[in-house]
This record gives C-alpha cells, sequence and structure tokens, in this order.
C-alpha cells in the first residue's frame, strides 16, 4: 500500500505546543510542584556560581581600585643565606627608571621589639615588627590614617611612632589620646596615629611605624631601606618589572625580589571559587530530586491519561505522535523549571550582590547551564513515561476503564 | 442543512494524493472477512470465530449482541484499533493487514470516525477544539480544523456554544459533541459504540434521531449496542452472539453490489459460517 505518503506525519510545532502543555493546564498545582523541584536545583547552582562570580568581581573591582601599579622591591637572599641587604641609594636609582611615579620606603628596624609597656615579657612580641618609614608612604601603599596623623618631618626626628591597624589592635589601642605611648627597643615612643588596614600591603598592618631619623637614633638602625614600595604608570608596569632587581642592586640582582601585590591578591580571589564545590553538589542534588519528581508526575499522568491516549489513537495519532506528546510535555516541565530557577538564581544572585556593595555577575555557563540541565533533565525523565504511553494499546487505554 | 456530506468522502481524500489505486464507487466502505480474534490467556478466549460483513456506503447497521457476544471486538478490529487473529479488514478498499501501523494511524484520522459510550471529551477544552482535535492527526491546520468544526458543531445542532466547556453541557450535549468530532473529518465510516449507553431514555433518542439524520445526508454509520429496540431503529439488523454472526437482514442494496467487480469479498454474510450455530441459541 502506497498510502504511507499522503500523510502528514509531524505534528506542526504549533500544535505540538498546545498538546505538550494540555498536562500543565489541566493540572496546575502537580506541574507547579514538579517545576519547582527542577526550579530550586537550578537556583541553587545558578546562585552559586553567581554569588562567587559576583563576590569576585566585587574584589577584583576593590583591588582595581587600590591600583595594580604597586611594586614592591625587597631584600632577598644573598649566597651565603644571609638577607641581603639592599643599598642605601636603591631608592633613588630606582626613581630614575622612567615611568616610575613615587618611591616610598621601609627599613625592618631589627633588635627593637615594640611593647605595651617595659613591664610585658619580652617573649610576648605579638609578632609586632618595628619599621623605619618614610614619609609620603601611604598612599604608595594605598592606605590612610584612621587616627590621629601620620609622621612628619618633625615627628620623624623624635620617638613617635603611628601604628598599622593589626598592630594597634595586638597592643590593644583603638583611639588616640594625648601622651599615649608603647615602650620600643628600651624606650618610649609616643602614638601620633593608627593607619586604616593596607590592603595590598598587609605587611604594614602588623607594623610600628617610626621615622627614619627617629630609627637611626635611638634605636641604632643602620639606614637601609629592606623594602621600596613605587608606583609606576599603568603601561609600564611591566617595564618598570624588568629593570627593578638590577636597579636597586647593580652588584648582586639576585639577591632582590620583585613582587606585584595585586597579583597576588587576584590570584587568592579567583582561587575563591573553589569553595563553591560543595555548593554545587547540593545543587546538583536538588536537580537530580527535581528529575526524579518530573519522571514521577509523567508516570501518574501516563496512567490518568490512559483514555485520552486510547482516544488520540482512535482519531488518528500514531504511537510517535503519544511518544512525542509525552516527552515534550516532560521537556516543557524541564524547561519551564529552567526558567524559573534561573529567575529565581539571578533574583537572589542580585539581591545578596546589592547588600555587598557588588555588581552582579551571572556566569554564561552557570545560566545557560542550568537551563541546558534542565531541558536534559526533562528529556531523560520524561523518555520512559512517553515510551509506556506509546507502547499502551488503543483498545486497553479505551475500554478497560 | 446548510452542510452536506460528500457521496464519496474516502475518494476525495485520496484524490490530492498519489495515485492509490482505489475502486470505484463501488468498492465497501468496510469488508470483514473471515476474520477471527483470540485473546490468548487461562483459558484463551475466541472473541471472534469467522466474522464476514460487509458495509456498503450509505448504510446505517446495527450491531446488536450481549455482553461477551465479540460486538466490541468486531468494533475494535473494523476500527482498525486491534490487527484479527486471521482474516482480513478492509477500509474502503484497503487492507488493514497490509499496512504499517503508521498507516493504518492515518487512515483513522482520515477515513473513521469513532463515538464512544463515555464520549470522552477533554474537559479543559472548548467544544470548538474538541471537535476540531477530530482533525488533528490527518494534517490539517488550526484555523482549517475550527473552521470545519464549526460546520460539524452546527450539523449536531450545537453551533450555538462553540466556546462552553464540556463540563457545562448536558449528557446529550457531550454525545452530540462527540458525533461532531466523529464526523468532521467526513469519514468513510463512523463507529459508535453504545452511543447512547450512558444517556436517559429521551436523550438516547434524540441522539438516535441525529444518527438517522446523519445517515440520511449520506454517512455511513455503524452503531454497536445491546439493545434490540436500537437496532431495530437501524436500517440494517446485524445480530451477533457468541463470535459469530447469528442474522443480518442485509444491505438493501446487496443483490445490486453481488454484480460488482468485489464481488468475491461482499459475499452475503448471512451465508456461510453460521452453519456451525449453537443450536440452543434463539436468535430473536
Amino acid at each position: 500500500m502506497t498510502d504511507a505518503t499522503l500523510s502528514r506525519r509531524r505534528l506542526p510545532l504549533s500544535d505540538l505546543a498546545r498538546l505538550s502543555s494540555v498536562g500543565l493546564r489541566t493540572r496546575k498545582l502537580r506541574a507547579g510542584l514538579s517545576i519547582l523541584g527542577i526550579a530550586i536545583g537550578v537556583a541553587a547552582i545558578v546562585a552559586v556560581l553567581g554569588l562567587s562570580a559576583s563576590s569576585e568581581a566585587g574584589l577584583l573591582n576593590e583591588i582595581n581600585q587600590l591600583g595594580t601599579n604597586l611594586l614592591t622591591v625587597s631584600n632577598g637572599q644573598s649566597f651565603t643565606g644571609g638577607t641581603a641587604e639592599l643599598p642605601t641609594t636603591a631608592p633613588a636609582m630606582i626613581g630614575r627608571i622612567s615611568g616610575v611615579q613615587q618611591v616610598q620606603t621601609t627599613g625592618a628596624v631589627s633588635g627593637a621589639p615594640a611593647y605595651r609597656n617595659p613591664y610585658i615579657p619580652s617573649g610576648n612580641t605579638n609578632a609586632l615588627s618595628v619599621q623605619a618609614a618614610s614619609l609620603d608612604l601611604l598612599p604608595v601603599v594605598a592606605t590612610s590614617v584612621a587616627q590621629g596623623h601620620y609622621l612628619n618631618a618633625a615627628t620623624a626626628q623624635e620617638p613617635v611612632a603611628v601604628l598599622g591597624a593589626a598592630a594597634a589592635q595586638r597592643l590593644g589601642m583603638d583611639r588616640i589620646y594625648p601622651g599615649e605611648r608603647i615602650w620600643v627597643g628600651g624606650q618610649w615612643f609616643y602614638i601620633a596615629g593608627i593607619l586604616r588596614p593596607a590592603m595590598l600591603v598587609p605587611a604594614i598592618d602588623s607594623s610600628v611605624l617610626v621615622g627614619y631619623p627617629a630609627a637611626e637614633k635611638y634605636l641604632g638602625f643602620d639606614g637601609h631601606p629592606s623594602t621600596i614600595y613605587l608606583r609606576a604608570q599603568d603601561d609600564r608596569v611591566n617595564a618598570v618589572d624588568d629593570l627593578l632587581a638590577a636597579t636597586a642592586n647593580p652588584e648582586n640582582p639576585s639577591g632582590v625580589s620583585v613582587s606585584q601585590p595585586s597579583a597576588a591578591l587576584v590570584a587568592q580571589a579567583e582561587a575563591k571559587g573553589a569553595l563553591n564545590s560543595l555548593f554545587l553538589g547540593l545543587g546538583a542534588v536538588a536537580l537530580l530530586v527535581g528529575a526524579v519528581g518530573v519522571a514521577n508526575i509523567m508516570i501518574i499522568s501516563v496512567l490518568e491519561r490512559r483514555s485520552e491516549i486510547g482516544l488520540r489513537r482512535a482519531l488518528g495519532a500514531t504511537k510517535g505522535h503519544i511518544r512525542t506528546q509525552f516527552l515534550s510535555e516532560a521537556v516543557l516541565l524541564g524547561l519551564l523549571g529552567g526558567a524559573v530557577g534561573v529567575a529565581l538564581g539571578v533574583v537572589l544572585t542580585a539581591v545578596y550582590a546589592y547588600t555587598k556593595g557588588w555588581a552582579t555577575v551571572i556566569p554564561t555557563e552557570a545560566w545557560a547551564g542550568g537551563f541546558a540541565a534542565s531541558l536534559m533533565i526533562g528529556a531523560v525523565a520524561g523518555l520512559m513515561p512517553a515510551l509506556r504511553a506509546a507502547r499502551m494499546s488503543p483498545t486497553q487505554a479505551l475500554w478497560s476503564l | 442543512m446548510t452542510y452536506t456530506l460528500p457521496p464519496a468522502p474516502a475518494n476525495n481524500l485520496i484524490a490530492a494524493g498519489n495515485g492509490v489505486a482505489l475502486g470505484g464507487a463501488g468498492v465497501p466502505v468496510l469488508e470483514v472477512h473471515e476474520v477471527t480474534k483470540h485473546y490468548p490467556g487461562e483459558p484463551p478466549v475466541q472473541a471472534l470465530r469467522g466474522v464476514n460483513l460487509t458495509i456498503g456506503q450509505g448504510e446505517l447497521v446495527g450491531i446488536v449482541g450481549p455482553s461477551g457476544s465479540g460486538k466490541t471486538t468486531l468494533l475494535q478490529l473494523m476500527g482498525t484499533l486491534d490487527r484479527p487473529t486471521s482474516g482480513r479488514v478492509r477500509i474502503t478498499g484497503l487492507d488493514v493487514a497490509t499496512m504499517a501501523d503508521d498507516d493504518v494511524a492515518y487512515l483513522r484520522a482520515t477515513r473513521i470516525g469513532f463515538i464512544f459510550q463515555q464520549f470522552f471529551l477533554a474537559e479543559h477544552a472548548t467544544v470548538l477544539d474538541n471537535v476540531a482535535d477530530g482533525l488533528l492527526y490527518a494534517g490539517i491546520p488550526l484555523k482549517q480544523r475550527r473552521q470545519r468544526a464549526l460546520d460539524a458543531l452546527e450539523l449536531v445542532g450545537l453551533a450555538q456554544r462553540p466556546n462552553a466547556r464540556p463540563t457545562q453541557l448536558s449528557g446529550g450535549q457531550r454525545q452530540r459533541v462527540a458525533i461532531a468530532r466523529a464526523l468532521v473529518g467526513q469519514p468513510a465510516v463512523m463507529l459508535a459504540d453504545e452511543p447512547t449507553g450512558n444517556l436517559d431514555q429521551a436523550t438516547g433518542q434524540s441522539i438516535l434521531d441525529l444518527i438517522e439524520q446523519l445517515h440520511r445526508a449520506g454517512s455511513t454509520i455503524v452503531v454497536i449496542t445491546h439493545d434490540h429496540a436500537i437496532a431495530e431503529r437501524m436500517s440494517r439488523k446485524v445480530e451477533i452472539l457468541d463470535g459469530l454472526i447469528l442474522s443480518d437482514t442485509g444491505p438493501a442494496a446487496e443483490a445490486d453490489r453481488r454484480l460488482r467487480p468485489f464481488a468475491s469479498f461482499a459475499q452475503s454474510p448471512t451465508s456461510g459460517p453460521q452453519a456451525g450455530l449453537p443450536v440452543g441459541e434463539d436468535p430473536s
């Protein structure tokens, strides 16, 4: 019989859309709940990825505001294993490299621990370091004074100290009052100010900063800088970086270590995402549960709609028509779940990012992946029920009620 | 009546096709030849034991028999919803046994209309869309389906309520919707399974009136029933018992059809297999 070619076998998409939404329209609550199952899973995944991307973006933004053009030069190790000292001429030499905008230094003062007062046991150093600091250090290391004042040309000559944020905390000082002092290297130093945290240079936070002249005069400091902080023009950062070691210590360039603090922070920010795998796993479990829900509702639906299936077969539906109808219904449930889930995840991310002051960032793989996963889940969960529906004999479907 | 059923709808449907060889106007709409149907089980059931039945264009046939007589099985086979264990079923000359399942489905979509005792209407859809769904699998665009559904609704006297839901209708009205759905595709034959079974006496009568009216307009209709009074109203009454045809008042134009080329298939169903009838059964 050549009758086969007479027929238009595939239903047009518009008819298929109408058919696949039958279950949705007739059993709204049930369909809604199974959509919810998938939506929760997708939302969890989108929110986890979105939040980590947003927090990373927020952090990177902060780092950018602090400036990525800060380079530090510090004394590395000498051949013999001791500390290689930077020459006292290094800052001036570095300042002459083209593209270098500002150069500031600190010098570690050894053998002069800082205490709250003379009665503290000498072992309780609080891991503080005493540093001689140049006078325009703060803007270069991107911090500022929280209370009081920084060192100036006058106080740099005198036993006066400025505390880093962590140092102040460890010494138990949260505000400045006249005559407040600490015991440094067997000598009272008066506190001039407390700094805000220096995100780019955490070493400053745990430091007690004194002037170079004061360090030499009262603490036996030799005047050699141990760390040089410099800001380069943004487009010259790499070029300057290449020249620093040789410029700082021409006799022994390998005894100099050069770093870009912002680069380390960026790497840190990006590594934070590794913690997300746990939450992603939870999201995946939620998705799996959603898939089981869709499979469940579809199986029940096929059983309940026996007479509809039988009637459609009587009206001329092929097994393929029935299969397609139920499969597309499951896919539609999945897709709706995915859409709701993506929307929910985006809203969650946006709200949280807003409270944190971050920009909302939803990675493409998060929403596209969530959507694709829900589509696949619908298809996989709907396959078995759809095959069952198609296998159903029309006579049994219609006459054994 | 603003709507007339074409005299040979099957031929019309095929006309646009690719030269399927069909007989002329004389081809019986439905032929059942030496059909048996066994259902496996313990013990196996022999629902039909060699049935011959030929239904011509424009006939109104009542097939009557008690429960378990095989009348529903016969309807399922005539409606191509199931295949016989042996024997042949032809719809408008097309031998179902030689056709693939998908082709048989298309045959149902275009040439057979079903009317069920339980109506089987979709409650979420409007009356109009319920009727239009009768054309869904025949490959007709939605707009056209709805237009034709409106015509069919007019034919069953429900044109004024196309947007009602089936739940808002009475039983009789629901069956009218189901009848409209069966005839919207202008099928070669309509098969009705106890069409008045779920209706009260008066409503049942009005449905039978409608069926007779459609018959007069040219439709070929087979009504399956357990009620002899209903079968008596049909122009041809076929009695079935224990999987065999007990009696057949025969088509009015039986003699005429014998002269036609397909007569070999269209032998009188009253002769032959009835020879082995159980003696104790009274066919009246």
